[in-house]
């Protein structure tokens, strides 16, 4: 029902009044790709999809739809959905009306105007609320409405800015399966999706960029730039990760380094560019750490500094000769004591070593 | 009884008695004039309460013809100063350009100046002997000033519109600064144009300010006096004027009062019309509150 397009930012600067936002912005985003921008405030993850919108303007680069060059053409005559955080329902139109909106200023037949609203109505759930007026129906319901009345113009890409994040945590948790839902039934339809949450992020997206001060910090597969953070940056940012500060001792097997973190002797993966005595950040996601088991050749020697249960899982803090670890876990019956030794341990494939910015 | 309890409606019975001192400053300043007019509207020169008055006012031509100029007037300089004002609020708020603030902040001392002052101006600017006159008569030797528009019905309503339209940018700037950018721009992405944009989207959304800022505009130029005097345009007598010649010129105080009622109740009529428009679209909707 939509028929999707990719998305090209290529060399893409904004600046207002002077003061760059964006700054030699490239990135491609296939058709039929959920695309995730994250990234602290002010990082220019929305004034890259407002460049796509049409609602601001580059002052160098471009941007294409497909192969169309867009930088140049008023948001009207884009063919893009967009979706945003406050909704942005018109709030004196009916569910129908605003789902008819596009279609009417489109100019679409009157006749397929009805059934169009029906369809995109169905898709999100909402085809019984179409006599309704917005300020009638919950938050989760109006943000089904806007993407039904985005989706309705049948988008060449459709656009996310922060959608969710309006809503409770309960109904956002919902609401992403449902975008992941829909966009298993329009596998077609490109989505560029703007968020600081990298749970919803991690969620929905084929791929992450990750935006640090204006400019694009890394980017890849979300399964990647998680398991394998590029940088500090990025480790930090996407899962909170441990960093420990180590230094290259050389090979080991294949594949393989050894790595000295005070005097304890690791072996990890090995970098592609970090060659011996190289001082880098060993990074070990906080539910990779463990209490050490005999098969673990990763030992670390730690003190536990604080325990806390949140429901579903423990977090505890620890001090490892003077570095913050945290650890995540299942449940434990019997959580250690503050000041508690504890024998952490981790698998080689859990390491990954990252180059000191 | 407790002391808290007595105090209760002390402070009531104190708190009625704070509505003598501007109930007796009304009463003298206000209500007393107001039923002296009733009054002699009532009366006449005698004692006998009557409608006969009032009969022999609305069979006169002279009246008739006031209370039509003054209605079409009115309505014609409303709906020029909403559609006046409507444009400029449009583009103060949406069309982004430097000193779009500081233009917004001198059309609304326009609401601070006596509203002859306008009237005066566009003598010195469109009379007979007016800058554009003089300049047309130079240029192209008119034999008579070819600009003559001011001493006619146009000449109040375009000088009441220069008065009143700040009357409802006011308004319409404070509905349209709580219009979500997010909703235009939503609504842009979708592929409507402007046009459509201020009609589907803008226009609703201010309609509340449009009727509130309309009705205050009617009520305001129903009463306007100033500027039909000033201008004295030919044949434009409208009722507050006509009040004026009865009483001033005429001494024809009876009939004066019984204009002075009507145009009363007129406005009275109209006040309620625009709390109605209030009540009903909300005041803060309507950016009046």
């Amino acid at each position: 029902m939509t028929g999707g397009e990719g998305i090209s930012f290529e060399g893409i600067t904004v600046a207002y009044r002077g003061t760059v936002v964006l700054s030699d912005f490239s990135l491609q985003i296939q058709r039929g790709e959920i695309m995730a921008l994250i990234g602290p405030s002010g990082s220019g993850k929305t004034t890259a999809l407002r460049a796509v919108a049409g609602f601001v303007r580059p002052t160098s680069g471009r941007v294409r739809i497909g192969e169309t060059d867009v930088t140049d053409l008023p948001p009207y005559a884009r063919g893009i959905g967009m979706v945003v955080q406050n909704y942005a329902l018109f709030p004196h139109m009916k569910i129908e009306d605003n789902v008819a909106f596009g279609l009417r200023a489109q100019k679409t037949e009157t006749g397929l105007i009805a059934d169009r609203v029906k369809e995109c109505l169905r898709l999100v759930g909402m085809a019984a609320y179409v006599g309704r007026f917005p300020r009638e129906l919950s938050g989760g319901q109006q943000q089904r409405v806007a993407i039904a009345r985005a989706l309705a113009v049948q988008p060449r890409v459709l656009l996310l800015d922060e959608p969710l994040s309006a809503l409770d945590a309960q109904i956002r948790r919902s609401m992403v399966e449902e975008l992941a839902k829909l966009h298993r039934d329009l596998p077609n339809l490109t989505v560029l999706y703007v968020t600081h949450d990298q749970t919803e992020a991690l969620t929905l997206a084929d791929r992450i960029a990750i935006m640090k001060d204006g400019r694009l910090c890394s980017f890849g597969p979300s399964h990647g730039l998680y398991s394998r953070p590029p940088n500090r940056f990025t480790a930090e940012f996407l899962g909170r990760a441990n960093l420990l500060p180590v230094r290259i001792e050389g090979p080991a097997e294949v594949g393989l380094v050894r790595v000295r973190f005070g005097d304890v002797g690791l072996t990890v993966p090995a970098h592609p560019t970090l060659a011996a005595g190289a001082e880098c950040l060993l990074c070990i996601r906080p539910h990779d750490l463990r209490l050490a088991e005999p098969h673990h050749g990763n030992r670390l020697g730690a003190a536990v500094t604080h325990v806390q249960w949140q429901g579903d899982h423990h977090v505890l803090t620890l001090d490892c000769a003077g570095t913050v670890l945290r650890l995540v876990s299942a449940p434990l019956r019997e959580p250690p004591a503050q000041g508690a030794p504890f024998d952490l341990g981790f698998a080689q494939v859990d390491a990954t070593l990252i180059a000191h910015e | 009884m407790s002391e808290a309890a007595l105090a209760r409606p002390l402070a009531a019975a104190g708190g009625r008695l704070w509505i003598l001192p501007p109930l007796l400053v009304l009463t003298g300043l206000f209500f007393y004039p107001l039923s002296l007019i009733a009054t002699q509207a009532l009366t006449g020169d005698g004692t006998t309460v009557s409608l006969d008055h009032f009969a022999a006012v609305f069979r006169s031509g002279l009246f008739l013809g006031a209370l039509w100029h003054t209605a079409w007037i009115a309505v014609a300089a409303s709906a020029g100063c909403l559609m006046l004002g409507f444009a400029i609020a449009l583009v103060l708020s949406f069309v982004p350009f430097p000193g779009a603030k500081e233009i917004a902040r001198f059309i609304d001392t326009f609401i601070a100046l006596p509203t002859f002052l306008a009237a005066l101006a566009f003598t010195f600017i469109y009379g007979s002997a007016g800058v554009v006159n003089g300049a047309l008569v130079e240029l192209f030797g008119f034999e008579t000033p070819p600009v003559d528009f001011l001493y006619s019905p146009w000449g109040v309503i375009l000088a009441e519109i220069t008065v009143y339209t700040p009357f409802v940018l006011r308004p319409l700037m404070a509905a349209f600064s709580l219009i979500e950018a997010s909703q235009i721009e939503v609504a842009s992405s979708l592929g409507a144009r402007a046009p459509r944009i201020v009609r589907q989207i803008i226009l609703p959304a201010a309609m509340p300010a449009l009727l509130a800022g309309g009705s205050l505009c009617l009520l305001l130029t129903v009463n306007e006096f100033g500027i039909v005097l000033f201008i004295g345009a030919k044949g434009v007598i409208t009722l507050p004027l006509l009040v004026y010649d009865k009483a001033i010129q005429e001494f024809d105080y009876t009939a004066a009062c019984v204009i002075a009622v009507i145009n009363v109740a007129l406005s009275l009529s109209l006040y309620l019309v625009y709390r109605a428009v209030i009540a009903r679209v909300g005041g803060r909707n309507a950016g009046v509150v």
